[in-house]
């Protein structure tokens, strides 16, 4: 209990930090939303009127303050740039983000730990140095280049694959496939490269363990000693490696969605950005701080599960 | 065994990717499935840059809204291909003689998206909104003007001006004032309901709006489609692979790119009527002296602009007028300043600037012609001594710092083509203070305007309009570089798109051919 009290104190603390920061931001930020979104032709009537009946005629701080309160009442304000609430705004575009962010996890998972262990029983052999090459190169791709490639090789060429755009899973489940996969592999490459060394070095380190050679002193399989003993002792390392990936993930998700032109929420902040939509950054910004603190919250408890020493309190 | 086993997944994965890949053969497929099919579905994906700021006709003000919306409204007139008008709404009308009453006959078939027909009240409804009569917010400048609006019968519609003004009927469009039923108050951002040839069906924020086919179009036989999806998507690489994977069927081109699309799509070209402008600060020394300008201008290469930007896909600029204004357009003032070094030094010479001077030029990151064009003023400027040095500001600053805050030396901007050559030309009026961003300050320039508005023949009008481009060049207001064309690519199977001087994709006679 009083280990979940803490994590929502660190929450609340959490956001509040976060839109002070990104309040303190727009402050110095030169750009004005409605002269942005309506361009140079722009009526000065209908500026005045505009900023008017949306508040804007207001200071930041006012409109600031009068955000905090909308979100005591859980209203997280209207959008300028859309003229939409922000919070049916972002819902919208959840499932994308969601999907494929879970899609990228997934293969990352499925990737790198059957790769690190791999890789880690042929230390200072060829196939380790071979992989270590691979990684660096992996490491040092820019994702928007990886995305474009991946479009141009295998999404003109393979039906299957949509190349912009977003087909729901509500719609067509091959669809939605075929339109999140090359982002998810987009995002996954780099993040595969870095985390399978994670891995590997997890792996070994307990390798050089005393359990180790007892276990095969008793003449356990080694296959059993690798994944039954070895993978699960390393496996608190590798999982708060992989709560930090989750916040890679999204912050990945913000560029490849506009590569692939996915409407995510990735894709709304750049935009709400731009277009100096201060609501709506907040309620992204609140959306994305609130993903991170509950992935964290997550490995916590899988922390306790997988080494029963570790207490929550 | 587990080893194996996830080796052998990963690797029949990647096999399998591979396979497909390489059997599938070329990009086109896509496009076959329409090929086979029976029956080609009446719906097209256009692509576009971004969403539209508003859907409300009244509260729109981007260009890049109205190359959307104009499917959906109309006003009393028409903007035609041309740049002409014809009536829409309106049947006709008659001005008075002292050209201060215009009376409106009304079309009695014309029918807004909800079935109702279109009535005398809901026009006076909608220039009261836009004037704010019934309320104190006005949502235009454009209508200050008029004193009056009224309805003396069911098909007429008076309204009077305070003073003539030749450019009125260009007011009267969809652009800056689409009819919208009084029924749907409240409602005009969410739910718009218009009269032209397509109505709405839904928007999504920054992935579509949809539009479907207005059964009740009061033009015979149109439109084709039964319906359009303009499909949002900023980033130009990506919208190319859309188009060339079937996505999109009609997307603007990089000029340079046109190679590779023109055997699989069709290719338009529009006219912009545009004009590009390298400027200045002339409140600011010493671009407030027109030798300095006159200097740069000479100085310029606006070929080499052309070649190299465009590929060649520009027509070059004497004054800000494309000659796709056609009458309007003063052909010739493109050879006023053929570039000269020598003549340039000796100017800048005179002005007392003899070894040049520093300045710096403020672009918008928005668009990389921008940059690209400042690179070419730099090594231009350098050969008569002028030292640029190139600021790259987003284009939100760019709008708050340059062209409303003026603080800025050097700049360069694509102004937006209109119908209207008044509203072109009205730029560099020295009284109008939100869009004359150079601060150009020319006593005959705003003489001229002003009697442009009074002047009731149209042939006086355009030797007036023209006299207002000379003064432009003679004074050297921009560097007056080029009308870009856009290059449209469109699925090969489709015909009728129409292009006009402004930005509008006109849906409504696009038809599929197979």
């Amino acid at each position: 209990m009083a280990y979940i009290i803490r994590r929502i104190l660190l929450f609340v603390v959490t956001v509040a930090l976060v839109s002070v920061i990104t309040f303190a931001v727009f402050q110095v930020m030169p750009g004005d939303p409605i002269r942005i979104m309506l361009g140079p032709e722009a009526d000065e009537t209908q500026i005045a009127t505009l900023k008017a009946q949306l508040g804007l005629d207001q200071p930041l701080y006012t409109q600031y303050f009068e955000w905090v309160k909308g979100l005591f009442t859980g209203d997280l304000g209207q959008s300028i740039r859309y003229s939409k609430p922000v919070s049916e705004l972002i819902m919208a575009r959840l499932p994308v983000t969601i999907s494929l962010a879970i899609m990228t996890l997934i293969i990352v998972v499925v990737v790198a730990v059957p790769l690190g262990v791999f890789v880690a029983q042929r230390q200072n052999k060829l196939s380790d140095l071979v992989f270590s090459t691979v990684t660096q190169v992996g490491m040092a791709i820019p994702s928007f280049w990886l995305g474009m490639l991946l479009i141009l090789y295998i999404g003109m060429n393979v039906s299957f694959f949509s190349v912009s755009g977003y087909v729901p899973w509500t719609k067509s489940i091959a669809g939605a496939f075929g339109s999140l996969l090359l982002p998810a592999l987009t995002i996954a490459i780099p993040q595969i490269a870095v985390k399978f060394r994670y891995v590997r070095n997890a792996v070994l380190e307990q390798l050089r363990l005393d359990y180790v050679r007892t276990l095969r002193s008793k003449g356990i399989k080694e296959k059993m000693v690798l994944y039954k003993h070895v993978l699960r002792n390393s496996m608190i390392p590798i999982l708060t490696i992989f709560g930090l990936i989750t916040a890679e993930v999204i912050a990945g998700t913000i560029i490849v969605e506009q590569v692939f032109g996915l409407p995510g929420v990735g894709k709304l902040l750049i935009s709400s950005i731009s277009y100096r939509d201060f609501p709506l950054v907040q309620g992204i910004v609140m959306y994305i701080t609130l993903a991170v603190v509950f992935i964290n919250f997550l490995v916590d408890i899988l922390y306790s599960i997988l080494d029963p020493r570790i207490r929550l309190s | 065994m587990k080893r194996n086993y996830w080796f052998k997944l990963t690797s029949l994965l990647l096999v399998s990717v591979l396979f497909l890949s390489a059997c599938s053969g070329g990009g086109d497929d896509k496009g076959k499935d329409k090929d086979s099919g029976e029956e080609v579905a009446q719906e097209i994906n256009v692509r576009m840059n971004d969403d539209p700021d508003f859907l409300d006709p009244h509260l729109a003000t981007a260009s890049i809204s109205f190359q959307m919306i104009l499917n959906m409204f109309e006003g009393l007139y028409s903007p035609e291909t041309d740049g002409t008008l014809s009536p829409a709404i309106a049947e006709g009308h008659e001005l008075s003689d002292d050209g201060l009453t215009y009376t409106f006959k009304i079309k009695d078939n014309v029918k807004f998206h909800n079935g109702e027909t279109v009535t005398v009240d809901d026009i006076q409804y909608t220039f009261d909104r836009l004037m704010g009569t019934n309320n104190d917010e006005p949502l235009s400048s454009n209508f200050d003007n008029v004193t009056s609006v009224e309805t003396p019968d069911e098909n007429t519609v008076v309204i009077t001006l305070s003073e003539p003004n030749s450019n009125f009927l260009y007011s009267l469009t969809a652009l800056q004032s689409g009819i919208v039923p009084e029924a749907n108050e409240g409602e005009h951002n969410e739910n718009p309901i218009g009269t032209g040839p397509f109505k709405f069906v839904s928007y999504s924020p920054g992935t579509d709006l949809v539009m479907e086919k207005n059964e009740d179009y009061w033009k015979d036989g149109l439109p084709y489609l039964d319906q359009v999806t303009f499909v949002f998507q900023s980033d130009d690489q990506g919208a190319f692979m859309a188009l060339q994977g079937g996505e999109v069927d009609l997307t603007s081109v990089p000029a340079h790119r046109i190679a590779e699309v023109e055997d699989d799509f069709n290719v338009n070209h529009q006219d912009n009527n545009s004009s590009l402008v390298i400027t200045f600060n002339e409140d600011r020394e010493p671009f407030n002296d027109v030798k300095v300008r006159q200097a740069i201008n000479y100085a310029m290469n606006k070929q080499d602009i052309i070649d190299s930007v465009y590929s060649g896909f520009a027509t070059e600029l004497g004054s800000n007028m494309s000659p796709a204004m056609g009458e309007y357009y003063l052909d010739g003032l493109q050879d006023t300043y053929k570039r000269d070094i020598d003549k340039a030094k000796e100017l800048l010479a005179e002005a007392g600037f003899p070894d040049g001077f520093k300045t710096k030029m403020s672009v918008s990151s928005h668009n990389t012609m921008y940059s690209d064009i400042a690179q070419i003023t730099v090594e231009n400027l350098k050969e008569i001594g002028i030292d640029v040095e190139i600021e790259v500001v987003e284009w939100g600053i760019w709008l708050e710092r340059i062209y409303f805050g003026r603080d800025y030396d050097m700049t360069t901007i694509d102004l937006t083509g209109r119908p209207s050559a008044y509203e072109i030309l009205n730029d560099y009026v020295s009284t109008n203070d939100s869009e004359n961003f150079f601060r150009f300050n020319n006593a005959e320039f705003d003489k001229v305007m002003e009697d442009v508005l009074l002047e009731p023949e149209l042939d006086e009008q355009i030797k007036l309009y023209q006299r207002a481009q000379e003064i432009l060049t003679e004074e050297a207001a921009s560097v007056f570089v080029a009308d870009y064309q856009i290059v449209w690519a469109l699925n090969k199977d489709l015909e009728g798109q129409k292009t006009y001087p402004f930005w509008f994709h006109d849906m409504s006679e696009v038809k599929f051919t197979k």
